[in-house]
C-alpha cells in the first residue's frame, strides 16, 4: 500500500492520539475537511496494511507501577534466534524485541528485549525466564540498565533525510 | 510524561478493567465508545468519563492509532558508542544537536551511550553516524533491526 497526501493528512492529525470523544473519527474528519466515513476507510485499510499496527490504549506503565526495565542482550545462532524470537516477544513483560547483527569483536549479542517489572530484581527474574525460555541456544547473555535519558523527542519524519 | 506511581486508591476496578480492555484494541467505527462500552458493560458517557480522567492523572501515555514508521517510509537506527568517562557531556552535547538523534540514553555498560538515529530516508542513517564519528572520534556501532518479534506486551493494571 503507498499511502496518499489524505493518509498523510490523516496521520498527522492522529499522531499524538484521538480526541476522546463519542464520534472521534467525525472529529478527525471535520479538523480535515473529510467525511467521517472516510476517515475510517483509510485508517481501516492502513491498519490492514500494518501500518496502523493497531489502536489502542498504552498505559503509562511507570504510573502503574513498572518502574524497572533492562535492556536485555543474548548471543544466539541465527538460525534458533528466528523461531525463538517470536516466543520471547510475546512474553506479557516484553515490550520491544529485535534481532541485530552484532558488531563482532565490540558487541556479540544479537536478540534484544527490553523487559520491564515493577522492581528491579524483578527484572532479573525476568530476564532468569527469557534464559529458560531460550535455553540451551544462547551463548552468552547481559542486560543493560539506564542510567539517565540524555534525550527524548518525538519521530521527526518532515525534514531532508 | 509522569513517571512516578499512581497514588493508592487513584484507580478503581472499572478503571483497571478498562485500562486492560482497550489495551487489546478499540474500535474504527462511528461510535467506538458505545460499542467498547458494551463489552464492559459501561455506557458511552461513562467510558468517556473515565477514559478523560485517566488521560488527566497520567495513567495513560497514548489512546489512538499506533503507527508504524518504518510502514510510512522513515528509517530508524539503534547506535552504541563507548564513550570516555571525562569526554561524557562534551559528547552528548555533539551527538544530540543532531536533529536526527531521537532518543539517546546512557547505560551501565562498557557501551555507555545508546541512541536511536530518525532519518527520513536509509542513506540519512549512514550519513548522520558518521557526521558522528567524524565530530567525536569515537566509533558509532550500528544495530539496525533485522527482524521484529514483540506482540505481546501488556501491562496489568
Amino acid at each position: 500500500m503507498t499511502i496518499d497526501a489524505t493518509d498523510r493528512k490523516i496521520i498527522a492529525a492522529t499522531a499524538s492520539g484521538l480526541p476522546i470523544t463519542a464520534a472521534p473519527y467525525a472529529e478527525v474528519a471535520g479538523w480535515l475537511g473529510l467525511t467521517e466515513a472516510e476517515v475510517i476507510a483509510r485508517m481501516a485499510a492502513m491498519q490492514a496494511a500494518g501500518i496502523i499496527r493497531r489502536v489502542a490504549l498504552a498505559p503509562n506503565h511507570y504510573a502503574l507501577g513498572l518502574a524497572a526495565n533492562g535492556m536485555s542482550v543474548w548471543d544466539i545462532d541465527d538460525a534458533a534466534a528466528l523461531e525463538l524470537g517470536p516466543k520471547v516477544g510475546a512474553l506479557p513483560f516484553v515490550s520491544h524485541c529485535y534481532l541485530r547483527p552484532r558488531a563482532l569483536p565490540d558487541w556479540p549479542y544479537n536478540l534484544f528485549a527490553m523487559l520491564h517489572g515493577t522492581t528491579r530484581t524483578e527484572v532479573e527474574a525476568k530476564r532468569a525466564e527469557v534464559a529458560a525460555l531460550l535455553g540451551p541456544a544462547v551463548r552468552g547473555h547481559d542486560i543493560l540498565y539506564s542510567t539517565r535519558i540524555l534525550k527524548k523527542t518525538g519521530m521527526r519524519l518532515t525534514g531532508e533525510g | 510524561m509522569r513517571r512516578s506511581p499512581l497514588p493508592e486508591g487513584a484507580l478503581d476496578a472499572t478503571d483497571r478493567r478498562i485500562l486492560n480492555a482497550l489495551q487489546e484494541g478499540f474500535p474504527l467505527s462511528s461510535r467506538p465508545f458505545a460499542e467498547a462500552g458494551e463489552a464492559l458493560g459501561l455506557a458511552e458517557g461513562e467510558l468517556i468519563i473515565r477514559l478523560t480522567r485517566l488521560r488527566e492523572i497520567g495513567a495513560i501515555t497514548r489512546f489512538g492509532p499506533f503507527y508504524d514508521a518504518e510502514a510510512m517510509g522513515g528509517a530508524f537506527c539503534l547506535c552504541a558508542m563507548q564513550v570516555p568517562a571525562d569526554r561524557f557531556e562534551a559528547v552528548v552535547t555533539l551527538v544530540n544537536a543532531l536533529p536526527e538523534v531521537a532518543h539517546n540514553y546512557e547505560r551501565a555498560h562498557r557501551l555507555n551511550m545508546w541512541f536511536v538515529l530518525a532519518c527520513e530516508k536509509p542513506e540519512g542513517i549512514k550519513r548522520a553516524a558518521a557526521r558522528i564519528e567524524r565530530e567525536t572520534g569515537l566509533k558509532v556501532l550500528r544495530f539496525p533491526k533485522l527482524q521484529e518479534f514483540f506482540i505481546g506486551f501488556r501491562v496489568a493494571a
